[in-house]
């Protein structure tokens, strides 16, 4: 075989093995370790933002700037896909 | 072990994917092997938020007997997962679009054979 | 890509509006049920594009004009900033919510535990979620359009 094969093979061995290894040691599914901040915002959410749904208020109120972000990407998504379809009108 | 379940999946489809994107040829299989990764890494950011036994955490008409904040689900890694799922889109669309202009200049997709900068 | 027959057509005639209510609700309630502004914008794409497949992609591309959707997009990622902006002027805060818990557009705040739902509330969310909602629509579906368009083009040049 070329060298280039059993360099992959290798490679491909480690990260392997890698995996198995923290898959053991990761928390029982089911139980997570920390959960303070997640209680304050389930018991605060109705005072605080005026709406029934969780998931709703962490996206668009308490962690607005990662959609912030988000819309950004995606912005920059699509004007990367219109420049690439260009033509040039001779 | 039946507890480890979720997690033996996200490692099998993070193995599927480094494999096709490793040791395949083709262009597009290369790409369809970076999407299954982005796959692997959604599932394992919403198990990493379950809590045994609980709803979603929502207020609208729950199902009675619930109490508030010690039997719903963590809403945290839900939001950042919405947040990867729509990267995830973009960056497909990007790798598409590139793969149909290498395409139309080289007139092939196998990847051993676009090794050079063409004029 | 060339058009398909009458029975294609036809449903896609029919399909399209189902697709598009559905969405504009899953998008409107996105602060009572799950959703919001990318999951409805999703759907209302899909259902755009069910119809540019049926109508085959020559056809829809000389009909819609390209500026008009990029131009749709920047009004939703506009409209998005400036709400933001509007918390600073008005609460002190990147992103305050200054609707929730005043008397103007949607300000109850709702009781606490299991409620039913009540549209009035909400604060900011339900504006930001038209925004992205808009925004998600405009920029699916110029993404598809264009790479159909293109490799239609492609075929017949070879």
């Amino acid at each position: 075989m070329e060298k280039r094969t059993v360099a992959a093979v290798l490679a491909f061995t480690i990260v392997v093995v890698f995996f198995l290894f923290s898959m053991v040691l990761i928390h029982p599914f089911g139980e997570p370790r920390q959960v303070q901040m997640d209680d304050y915002i389930i018991t605060n959410t109705q005072n605080e933002t005026g709406t029934n749904n969780g998931v709703t208020s962490v996206v668009f109120d308490y962690r607005g700037f990662d959609t912030l972000g988000e819309a950004t990407i995606l912005f920059s998504a699509v004007a990367g896909v219109l420049m690439i379809f260009r033509r040039v009108k001779q | 072990m039946i507890e480890f379940v979720p997690y033996i999946a996200v490692v099998a489809m993070m193995f599927i994917g480094l494999y096709a994107v490793m040791f395949r040829r083709n262009l597009i299989k290369i790409v369809i092997g970076i999407s299954i990764i982005e796959s692997g890494v959604n599932l394992f950011l919403i198990t990493l938020g379950y809590r045994e036994g609980g709803v979603a955490p929502i207020y609208t008409s729950l199902p009675p007997g619930i109490i508030a904040p010690e039997e719903m689900v963590l809403p945290v890694p839900q939001a950042l997962t919405l947040t990867s799922i729509v990267i995830g889109v973009a960056v497909l669309a990007l790798m598409l679009s590139l793969v149909m202009h290498i395409n139309r200049k080289y007139g092939t997709l196998d990847v051993q054979k676009i090794r050079r900068l063409k004029e | 890509m060339s058009e398909m027959t009458k029975i294609v057509k036809t449903t896609a005639n029919i399909l399209f509006p189902f697709s598009l209510l559905f969405g504009l609700y899953v998008i409107a309630h996105g602060h009572l049920t799950p959703g919001g502004g990318f999951q409805g914008g999703a759907i209302v794409a899909s259902g755009c594009v069910l119809l540019l497949v049926a109508y085959g992609s020559g056809w829809v591309f000389n009909r819609i004009k390209k500026n008009h959707l990029v131009t749709f997009e920047s009004i939703g990622a506009i409209g998005f900033i400036t709400v933001a902006l509007l918390g600073l002027i008005f609460s002190t805060v990147f992103f305050g919510n200054f609707l929730a818990g005043s008397d103007t557009l949607f300000g109850t705040t709702p009781a606490t535990g299991s409620t039913q739902a009540d549209f009035n509330t909400g604060g900011i969310l339900p504006l930001m979620n038209f925004a992205v909602g808009i925004k998600v629509i405009a920029g699916l579906f110029v993404i598809v359009l264009v790479m159909a368009y293109a490799s239609s083009r492609k075929e017949e040049n070879q």
